[in-house]
C-alpha cells in the first residue's frame, strides 16, 4: 500500500514537473504547478509530516499558486499568453538537465543511507520522532511539538531526557521571518501600486 | 522498515529540482521563471522532509521546510509585484527584453 501511494504521488509530481517544463501556454504550466504541489503534499503526509502537509496545500496551492494565477490573468493578454521558447534552447537545456538529474540520482542512488542512518543512530541516539512516549512515530501528531519548537522549546527532543542545555529552538528565525513577511509584503504592495506608464514600445 | 525508503524520496526531490532549473533556464515568460523557482525550493523541501523522518534530524527538517514555504511565498510577492511592474511600465512580460530596468 505505501509503495502504490508512493508511486502514484511521485509519478504525479514528477509528471506534473516535468509538464510545467515542456508545457508552452502559461495557464496549462500553472495548472501542471497545482497538480505537482499538491502530490508533494501528498509525499509529506507519507512522510508522517501532517503539518508540513497542510502547510504546503493552504500556502503553496492555496496562496502561492493562487498569486501566480493572478499575475498570469493580469499579464497574459493576447501574444504573452504563449511565449515560445526557441527550440535550440530547449534542446539544449533538456540535454543538460538529463545529465545533471543522472548525476543527482547516481549520486543518491550510490551512497549507503542505511548503513549511515544506522551510524548516526549509533553516535546521537535515536531519531526524536522514534522514542516512545511524548509523540510516537506513525501517529503524525506533529502540530504541538512544532509550534513549540518555534516558540524556543523542543519537548520532542528534551522530555524525559537529562541533558545540561535544552535543545535548539526556533524562537529567533520565527521573529526573523515575521518581520521579513511584513517587509515583504509592504514592499511588494509598494511595487505594484500603479502608475502611470513611462513607455509605451510602438511596435505593438 | 519494509517500503519506501530515503531513496525514493531523493529521487523524486531530484526531478522535482531539475525540472525548475530547466523551467527557470528556458521560459521567457517571466511568471514561467517564477514557477521555476517555485519548482526548485519544493524540490529542496521534499529532501527537507525525508531526513527528518529518515535521518536522526527529528522535526529540524520539518522546521527548515516550512521556513523554506513562507519564504516562498514572500519571493512569490515580491517578484510577482516587480513582474507587474515590469508589465505596466514595458507592456510585456517577455523576459528577454527585460535588458533595460532602470529606475
Amino acid at each position: 500500500m505505501e509503495m502504490f501511494l508512493f508511486t502514484v504521488f511521485a509519478a504525479a509530481a514528477c509528471g506534473g514537473a516535468i509538464a510545467v517544463v515542456l508545457s508552452q501556454n502559461v495557464v496549462r504550466m500553472a495548472f501542471y504547478l497545482v497538480i505537482s504541489l499538491g502530490s508533494t503534499a501528498g509525499l509529506f503526509f507519507m512522510l508522517s509530516a501532517d503539518f508540513v502537509g497542510a502547510t504546503q496545500l493552504l500556502i503553496y496551492v492555496g496562496g502561492t499558486v493562487v498569486l501566480l494565477i493572478f499575475g498570469v490573468m493580469l499579464t497574459a493578454s493576447g501574444p504573452f499568453l504563449t511565449i515560445k521558447s526557441s527550440p535550440g534552447s530547449m534542446v539544449l537545456a533538456i540535454a543538460v538537465g538529463a545529465c545533471f538529474l543522472m548525476m543527482v540520482v547516481g549520486t543518491v542512488l550510490q551512497v549507503d543511507w542505511d548503513g549511515n542512518a544506522a551510524r548516526l543512530e549509533g553516535q546521537y541516539g535515536a531519531s526524536s520522532l522514534d522514542r516512545p512516549g511524548y509523540n510516537q512515530h506513525g501517529e503524525g501528531h506533529t502540530t504541538r511539538s512544532i509550534g513549540t519548537a518555534l516558540l524556543g522549546a523542543r519537548f520532542d527532543k528534551d522530555l524525559g531526557k537529562n541533558r545540561e542545555q535544552p535543545s535548539t529552538g526556533y524562537l529567533l528565525p520565527f521573529e526573523i521571518v515575521s518581520v521579513h513577511l511584513l517587509v515583504v509584503l509592504i514592499g511588494a504592495a509598494y511595487l505594484a501600486r500603479a502608475k502611470r506608464r513611462v513607455h509605451v514600445p510602438s511596435e505593438f | 522498515m519494509e517500503g519506501v525508503g530515503v531513496q525514493g524520496y531523493l529521487a523524486v526531490g531530484a526531478v522535482l529540482f531539475v525540472c525548475g532549473v530547466i523551467c527557470m533556464a528556458t521560459k521567457r515568460n517571466g511568471i514561467g521563471v517564477l514557477m521555476g523557482v517555485e519548482l526548485v525550493l519544493n524540490g529542496a523541501n521534499v529532501n527537507f522532509v525525508a531526513f527528518s523522518k529518515f535521518g536522526p534530524l527529528g522535526l529540524d527538517g520539518q522546521i527548515a521546510s516550512l521556513f523554506v514555504i513562507v519564504l516562498a511565498a514572500a519571493e512569490a510577492a515580491v517578484a510577482l509585484a516587480i513582474a507587474l511592474n515590469f508589465y505596466n511600465n514595458h507592456l510585456t512580460i517577455d523576459v528577454d527584453r527585460a535588458n533595460e530596468l532602470q529606475g
